[in-house]
């Protein structure tokens, strides 16, 4: 009696972990592999060109040098991400492009702006202050340490 | 011309680079903060062994506006610190040479987040 009810149990179990799975697959979207790419090779290709005319703006028009060309193409791009941010605007480019909008430095100054709005009602203190590095503050973390590994090898490199 | 070959170089790099991100994003469960700092981190080591530096010149904001652009900036000023101020310079470096980027984050996004408040998601 006991076995045979454990047994039919079981192979219900089975029998709704097929349906289900099946569901899933028919329900969720078809791989949206090929389509993400895409997207995202589009609209990062298109911000970075975007990057490109700031540059060659920046060199051209306002005759500077390699390295302020370097810092004012990144600091408008910052200003343009998170002023997207802002308006609300980054958020829907993001849903289309992913990895295409999250990539560039934009998508940078978007993860500083998100949660820093998003914590807002804790103050603009600590709320506004402490979560402008939510996302930021790991990338610094983890890029200056790199950089300072980095800095090691290649002073202890030039001393041979 | 050139210039219309300049850009296109650019599209391909920077769209590239992008693809590596949305596949990762796909493929693992990676969040937006981990592939951002893995970005940099990538352009820091990249750029040590020397990978990335052509890569510039070849598709200059193609590879320099993507987060590894940020880490190849971070490795650049390390070693023109170290040349210049020695062993201080591994500390100075990373910081001096992305300072102005930095500094805009904050203060943009400081600005941002006071003037504006999140839209509520359709």
């Amino acid at each position: 009696m006991e076995p045979y009810e454990t047994r039919r149990s079981r192979e219900a179990v089975e029998e709704r972990n097929r349906v289900y799975g099946q569901h899933v697959k028919e329900t969720m979207p078809k791989s949206n592999l090929l389509s993400g790419c895409i997207k995202a090779f589009l609209v990062g290709g298109l911000i970075c060109c975007i990057g490109q005319g700031i540059r060659m703006f920046a060199a051209q028009s306002l005759m500077m040098d390699e390295q302020a060309t370097n810092m004012f193409t990144c600091v408008v791009l910052v200003f343009l991400g998170a002023t997207l941010t802002g308006l609300g605007v980054y958020d829907d480019i993001g849903r289309f492009a992913g990895g295409g909008s999250i990539v560039p430095i934009t998508g940078f100054a978007n993860s500083v702006v998100s949660p820093a709005m998003e914590h807002k009602r804790e103050g603009l203190i600590l709320g506004v202050g402490a979560n402008l590095f939510k996302i930021a503050g790991p990338v610094l973390v983890n890029g200056i340490t790199a950089s300072v590994v980095y800095g090691v090898i290649y002073y202890l490199i030039n001393l041979f | 011309m050139e210039t219309v070959l300049t850009f296109l170089k650019v599209f391909l790099v920077g769209g590239a680079i992008c693809t590596v991100g949305q596949i990762l994003l796909a493929k693992t469960m990676l969040t937006t903060g981990r592939i951002l700092a893995l970005f940099v981190v990538l352009g820091v080591v990249l750029t040590a062994v020397g990978l990335y530096e052509p890569l510039i010149e070849f598709a200059e904001a193609g590879a320099s506006v993507p987060l590894t652009g940020f880490g190849y900036s971070l490795a650049k000023g390390v070693e023109q610190a170290v040349d210049q101020f020695g062993p201080l310079g591994i500390f100075s470096g990373g910081i001096a040479a992305t300072a102005a980027g930095v500094a805009a984050a904050i203060v943009f996004g400081y600005l941002n987040a006071v003037l504006f408040d999140p839209k509520t998601k359709k």
